[in-house]
């Protein structure tokens, strides 16, 4: 076989197909760069479980005098009681799972509250003993937060046990959805991409039907037939491919590192270039692969003998 | 060379076949013409000769193999071995003459050199030595006919089917390809011609295999287009041999 010839009729089939190649390339571009993004925000949630997961905590609160909810009955947790869950913590039983516990008592909860809410009128109403002391506990694997609420929910003087992960996992969710919503969106769209090609290619077919027909008189074996055809959807695929993993290089460029970077600044971490350069062979592979395999299907039926 | 053994072919949705139970042999060398009115087979033979087609039932064995067996990867390297030229030419009008016969050798991956050999030894052969460089529009339909004759035999097949290739050119003309043919045949190639030109049958006295309603009614060497001597016997002989 050779290769010049293939090429220079895989060039002349582009030329005459100008108008559908490049629809070609707009609609794999496009579902690419979408399939892009929802892997892209994929990364970007599990940098963020790792970050905040990391920090997540288990509270374990404890009663103050107002609160009648949990074990409370409007009496202020004893320090007998507080010994107790602390000696819990630090039990054979539960002292493997814990990483580290700290105890916040009033004084330090109404210091961090009036931090975190310093621009609301709230922290002016608040005084320190409407706010529960608390032990706040990591664990060295947060995902085991239950072991810690059954084993303490229901001991004396405790009010509540929270994973602070129930909080995060709402933020993970819209997250998720979010990336569902675009994977669903670039599966349309590489459908249609798909269709596009066979489209493009069966009309590039048509239009050389005469070299067709005496190709296979002749004896022209069905690879060397279908080469060029093939060649032509991989090669339009192949620039939207590339265009679409610029559009995510860009994207995290000036849209992640850019503005999110400034406006979320330290809270979290976020996905970087890094992250960027793995999305975009994978891309080019994907439109790679779906255009050879929608240009072969649409050939083969003109090489039927 | 070429072997059919009781071959039917049926096409979907006709209730007639286009060849019923045909029979017959064609040996190495031999210089056949099929005949028979419009519809009676005669492109259908050619088609399943070129494995285009598939038989509905029976076996045809062309140089050496069973159609059947061949792997459809295998068919364009068969063909090959084969060459073909229609009534309406088929030639590529936006290549050259010299581009148009290349085009043949290029798409089996023969060599630059080869091809540079080849091309202007098959249109000497072909009468077709000035105008290498013509492109098809400008040429007449015989001219256009030993163009696409030059294609067909440019790689030296064995076997040159013919369908109806003087049906679109004046008499003289014809009388041209005729002569064309005949040389190839004197090559060794084996010519298989499908025509309606009672004149040329009748002028060069070869085998004719008629068809009618795709079956074998008559198979005469040095036969004319119409049956002249004792065309009882001739049926008989067929007859015989279908079954």
């Amino acid at each position: 076989m050779r290769l010049g010839l293939v090429l220079g009729e895989a060039a002349s089939g582009l030329r005459r197909n100008v108008s559908m190649v490049i629809s070609v390339i707009l609609v794999t571009f496009i579902s690419l760069t979408f399939v892009g993004a929802a892997i892209l925000l994929q990364m970007q949630i599990g940098e963020m479980k790792g970050y905040w997961y990391d920090r997540a905590q288990v509270a374990v609160y404890m009663c103050t005098a107002t609160d009648t909810t949990g074990n409370c009955a409007q009496q202020e947790a004893t320090q007998d009681q507080k010994d107790l869950v602390q000696a819990q913590l630090e039990s054979p039983t539960l002292a493997p799972f814990i990483k580290k516990f700290e105890f916040e008592n009033h004084d330090q909860a109404l210091a961090n509250f009036k931090q975190q809410f310093a621009d609301s009128q709230l922290s002016a109403f608040v005084t320190k003993d409407m706010l529960n002391e608390s032990f706040r506990v990591n664990l060295n694997d947060p995902t085991q937060a239950d072991i810690l609420i059954e084993s303490l929910s229901s001991s004396a003087g405790v009010q509540d046990v929270q994973d602070q992960r129930s909080y995060l996992d709402q933020i993970f969710a819209v997250l998720n959805a979010a990336s569902f919503t675009a994977i669903g969106l670039a599966t349309l769209m590489l459908i249609a991409a798909v269709l596009l090609i066979a489209t493009t290619i069966r009309l590039s077919a048509f239009s050389r039907r005469r070299e067709l027909g005496i190709m296979r008189l002749v004896g022209a074996s069905n690879r060397f037939i279908q080469t060029p055809f093939i060649l032509e959807g991989v090669f339009a695929a192949l620039i939207g491919s590339v265009l679409a993993g610029g559009a995510v290089i860009a994207i995290v460029q000036f849209f992640v590192k850019g503005y999110l970077a400034d406006t979320l600044a330290t809270t979290t971490t976020l996905v970087g270039l890094d992250e960027a350069v793995i999305v975009v062979p994978i891309l080019i592979v994907v439109g790679g692969i779906l255009a050879a395999a929608s240009a072969g299907v649409a050939i083969s039926r003109y090489l039927k003998v | 060379m070429i072997r059919f053994d009781s071959v039917s072919k049926l096409y979907s949705g006709n209730t007639r076949p286009a060849l019923n139970n045909v029979s017959l042999e064609i040996l190495k060398g031999e210089f056949v013409f099929l005949v028979g009115a419009s519809g009676s087979g005669k492109s259908s033979f050619l088609r399943l000769v070129l494995k285009e087609e598939k038989p509905s039932q029976g076996k045809i064995h062309v140089l050496g193999q069973q159609l059947g067996t061949l792997s459809s990867r295998k068919v364009p390297y068969f063909r090959r071995n084969l060459g073909v030229v229609f009534q309406d030419f088929r030639l590529l009008p936006q290549k050259t003459v010299f581009d148009n016969v290349a085009f043949t050798l290029q798409v089996i991956g023969k060599s630059r050199g080869f091809i540079q050999e080849a091309v202007p030894d098959v249109l000497k052969m072909v009468g077709l030595a000035g105008k290498t460089s013509r492109f098809p529009h400008e040429l007449s339909g015989g001219e256009q006919q030993r163009v696409a004759i030059a294609r067909a035999i440019v790689n030296k097949p064995a076997i040159l089917l013919a369908d109806e290739p003087t049906g679109n050119l004046d008499p003289v003309t014809s009388a041209g390809i005729m002569n064309l043919l005949q040389r190839i045949n004197l090559g060794g190639t084996t010519v298989i011609m499908a025509t309606h030109d009672a004149g040329i049958v009748d002028q060069m006295k070869r085998r004719v295999i008629e068809l009618t309603s795709g079956q074998i009614v008559r198979d005469e060497r040095e036969g004319a287009y119409q049956t002249q001597a004792i065309p009882i016997q001739g049926f008989g002989i067929s007859n015989g041999e279908l079954q």
